[in-house]
């Protein structure tokens, strides 16, 4: 009886899920992006932190910089994560990512900015509204001057309500460029902006939209009414586009 | 598998890689007793892991000579139950927000006709009578038994004396091995 006891207790000792390495020690990688080399860290679940390596300067400190804040363990991949590569490239639904060290605020800013249409834009204060807290604009500044994993979630897409691009991670010029790499008309963007118009709407359909929205590309010469705001184009007869949703 | 004196000097050599061998080398034993310490099966391996980056950042604070005497498997034993301990006081203080209730690791229905195939119906009987036992009992039950620790590391790991470790672990066998034949008696009868 001793020895069915001790035997069945012995049985009892599970051993660990292959995963659970994965799940402790973290991985690096350095893939061409659009911008030049990026370095890139990810855990079991997914990508958690992506930069520049011309940003990022010493990669080793970089690294160390990581093991400190993040207090885990980081070592080389033997292959980039799942759909990186080709998320950088501009194909793909991009890798799995782990923003779980983000508040629940920041982590929905960077879900409605995830689904900024390649080639489009929005304004900041586009993203706080669709994330629930329409006042929070600086917020929604503060949280994408920090993202994690820019590039694969494309804060480049996020510019000022008033035209201007605004700021970058990695300085203006990389936004100019990966707009500019996603076929955005900037000087187009830049002329509607200076005469004051935020918003453009076919008299044919009666829809509005913000200029860079495929629906508002469409619109021939002939048919295209600019606006100022949302309000004077409601008061025009305009209804908001349900894919852009303009504010 | 890598010995404790060959996994110390990969951590002196290089933290992280030589951190990774650790978790591959202690996973196992790891795992195997937060299988027994946490509430739920699910629980187990988010426990260790948990464990094991703890471990990770004492080690960052370590020097090579204190690295280089490191007991390893009952150290990282002994930071698993110190995580789970707190795990349980912070699960007390404040409920669960991710919508999961906490089912204890006991299950109340009758087992169904496929649990009841011999062997896994005597595992889970014995598993849900051993996470019944008083927690000191439990625990040394699970060090000395399931994971096969020898009684001086037990001792070690609990900060107990090498008599107290056996006789916790002696009274948690005893009592499972009552609760076992009057559950038995009670099923035939």
């Amino acid at each position: 009886m001793t020895d069915h006891l001790l035997t069945a207790l012995r049985d009892l000792a599970e051993p660990a899920p292959a995963t659970l390495a994965e799940r402790v020690v973290d991985t690096w990688v350095r893939v061409p992006g659009p911008l030049g080399e990026v370095v890139a860290v990810a855990g079991a679940r997914g990508v958690r932190l992506l930069r520049l390596t011309a940003h990022v300067g010493d990669v080793e400190a970089f690294l160390e910089g990581y093991r400190t804040r993040h207090a885990r363990p980081v070592r080389p991949a033997a292959r980039p994560p799942r759909g990186l590569v080709p998320a950088l490239r501009g194909t793909g639904a991009g890798p799995e990512l782990d923003l779980g060290d983000l508040t629940p605020f920041a982590r929905e800013v960077l879900a409605v900015t995830a689904r900024i249409p390649a080639g489009q834009t929005r304004p900041y204060g586009w993203v706080a509204r669709e994330a629930g807290r329409p006042r929070a604009v600086r917020a929604v500044g503060t949280v994408l001057a920090r993202n994690p994993v820019p590039l694969l979630v494309p804060c480049h897409r996020v510019v000022r309500g008033d035209g201007d691009l605004g700021e970058y991670l990695s300085g203006r010029a990389d936004k100019v460029a990966l707009l500019e790499r996603e076929g955005v008309e900037l000087e187009r963007l830049a002329a509607l902006a200076a005469a004051g118009t935020r918003l453009v709407g076919s008299d044919t359909t009666g829809v509005v939209c913000f200029p860079t929205c495929h629906h508002a590309r469409r619109i021939t010469d002939a048919h295209r009414h600019g606006f100022a705001s949302l309000v004077r184009a409601r008061a025009a007869g305009y209804r908001p586009c349900r894919a852009c949703r303009p504010l | 598998m890598a010995d404790d004196e060959q996994l110390r000097a990969a951590l002196v050599e290089d933290l992280d890689a030589g951190f990774e061998a650790v978790v591959r080398a202690h996973g196992d034993v790891v795992h195997a007793v937060a299988r027994r310490t946490a509430d739920r099966a699910a629980d187990a391996e988010d426990l260790a892991a948990e464990a094991f980056l703890r471990a990770y950042r004492a080690l960052r604070g370590y020097a090579p000579a204190r690295i280089e005497t490191l007991a390893l498997r009952p150290w990282l034993l002994t930071i698993l139950l110190n995580t789970a301990r707190n795990d349980r006081r912070d699960a007390a203080r404040r409920p669960r927000t991710d919508g999961v209730t906490p089912v204890p690791d006991r299950p109340t229905a009758a087992p169904g006709p496929a649990e009841r195939a011999e062997g896994g119906e005597v595992a889970d009987r014995l598993a849900r009578l051993l996470a019944e036992l008083p927690a000191a009992q439990r625990t040394a039950v699970v060090l000395r038994h399931v994971v096969d620790l020898p009684v001086a590391e037990v001792a070690a790991v609990l900060g107990i004396g090498e008599a107290t470790a056996r006789s916790h672990a002696k009274r948690g066998l005893d009592a499972l091995r009552t609760r076992l034949t009057a559950d038995t008696s009670e099923e035939t009868a």
